[in-house]
């Protein structure tokens, strides 16, 4: 007998046995039943059949208007199976799509990588999480030879595979750029000519990018419309918005930037970010950005990686562990 | 019965003497309750295209036999607008995502073989076959 057949010699002796006892256990035996029906893709019109099969077996004297009766049924479920077996063939499709993102989201995760630099006396942590498999938030540090760093914050406007193919872009043109030499607004106003030229009037770009020099012990940046970060100042224990002004990637070949510069000390923090993080949500409320401060406050204490992972592990557990945007985030502690 | 029977299609009522033709040949064949009401449902499919898109056209039936097998031919023609793009209206969730139907993917999956001609302007001819178990 092959599955088929032993399927319906069960749901005969079933249905048999829950005419007669009225008996929970063979309502429970129909609902394993229907389950070996959905594995062996065992269509609606088949079961009413295989029921009409089994109360001719039970009944031989069915009336004839009930079993016409039950032909009608037959013929009512046959749309159903159709629909159920598209429905089957869109699932396998979407599985498909899926591991296609899932590929693509890995190399992304490979193209973006950047390694955090080992600096004397800045101790540098970040944490970008995508809130669906690819990113739209962008990172980018780099350590030059006379022991500065740069560090770029980026979020593409728009979510999912368009803003990672455009992040790829802007990647090479930071690559390409001698960034060591140039001050942060010649790099902004380059990497806008990039962005206007080459992507969707409907997508633009906001960035943050930041230098820190060690032999002048002053922090340089500019800004390109980005959700300004906090600088910490250790004397006042106060933290206080980077204000920077500037017009968002893509919108103007001709936009200019302004450098901007701030001396830090020992013990001063500086904290960039994406709107990912200011815009956590407690049910449906947005976060108060002084709520984020109050978080960090709490780790301060640990070392720059440690304290943005607790940040993010924090905001991801206060939204029920679903993020609903890119969430990046990055602290430099000046140690010494 | 004839190995030829044919319906034409011009207003509604002829999709329900398409749907009887089908299933009384199928019933002759050998055809079990459920493979006739499968028939039908793509003879009713084909016949509703026609109605609705092409205003003119024709169902017919032949038996058809193999080496081993029997079978209904389910053939429906017509000399509508024709279908531009095939593999379109052949795409899974393109015609019922509007709630029309089965759609041709419908009949492809109710019937055994399926073949489709169009001609933009000149008409569209669909074959399939349902093979008696």
């Amino acid at each position: 007998m092959d599955t088929k057949d032993l399927d319906a010699r069960n749901y005969t002796e079933l249905l048999k046995g829950y005419v007669k006892t009225r008996d929970e256990r063979a309502l429970y035996g129909a609902e394993q039943i229907s389950k070996t029906f959905i594995k062996n893709n065992i269509l609606p019109e088949e079961i009413v059949n295989l029921h009409i099969q089994a109360l001719l077996e039970i009944y031989p004297e069915l009336h004839d208007k009930i079993q016409s009766s039950m032909n009608f049924l037959l013929e009512a479920m046959i749309s159903y199976g159709l629909a159920h077996q598209e429905y089957q063939i869109l699932r396998e499709k979407q599985f498909e799509i899926k591991s296609e993102i899932h590929v693509a989201a890995r190399m992304q995760k490979m193209l973006l990588q950047s390694n955090i630099p080992k600096l004397e006396d800045i101790d540098l942590g970040i944490i970008s999480v995508p809130a669906n498999q690819m990113n739209g938030d962008y990172h980018h540090v780099v350590k030059g030879k006379d022991g500065s760093i740069s560090i770029a914050i980026a979020d593409i406007i728009g979510k999912g595979i368009p803003a990672a193919l455009s992040m790829s872009m802007i990647k090479y043109a930071l690559d390409s750029f001698p960034e060591n030499i140039m001050s942060t607004d010649a790099i902004l106003a380059s990497l806008n000519r990039v962005v206007e030229r080459n992507i969707d009037p409907s997508m633009f770009i906001t960035m943050f990018y930041a230098q820190y020099k060690p032999d002048t012990g002053k922090f340089y940046y500019s800004s390109a419309g980005h959700e300004p970060g906090f600088f910490y100042h250790s004397k006042e224990n106060s933290f206080t918005e980077i204000e920077a002004k500037g017009l968002v990637l893509g919108v103007n070949p001709d936009t200019t930037y302004l450098q901007y510069e701030q001396e830090i000390v020992k013990g001063d923090m500086i904290i960039l970010l994406t709107d990912g993080v200011t815009e956590c949500r407690k049910g449906e409320q947005f976060i108060e950005r002084e709520e984020v401060l109050e978080v960090i406050r709490t780790f301060m204490h640990l070392p720059a990686q440690e304290i943005v992972n607790q940040v993010y592990r924090y905001f991801e557990r206060l939204q029920n562990f679903q993020l609903r945007d890119d969430f990046t985030l990055a602290i430099l502690k000046k140690v010494v | 019965m004839d190995s030829k029977s044919c319906v034409r299609i011009m207003k509604e009522w002829d999709i329900v003497a398409a749907r009887q033709m089908g299933r009384e040949i199928a019933k002759n064949l050998g055809f079990g309750t459920v493979d006739q009401a499968r028939i039908t449902t793509a003879i009713s499919e084909l016949a509703r295209n026609i109605y609705l898109y092409a205003e003119e056209g024709r169902i017919y039936f032949e038996a058809v036999e193999s080496l081993e097998l029997k079978g209904i031919r389910v053939t429906a023609e017509d000399t509508g607008p024709g279908i531009k793009d095939l593999s379109l209206v052949m795409e899974d969730g393109y015609s019922t995502s509007g709630g029309l139907g089965a759609g041709l993917p419908g009949v492809r999956r109710l019937m055994d073989e399926f073949d489709i001609e169009s001609e933009v302007g000149k008409g569209t001819k669909i074959v399939t076959v349902k093979w008696v178990r």
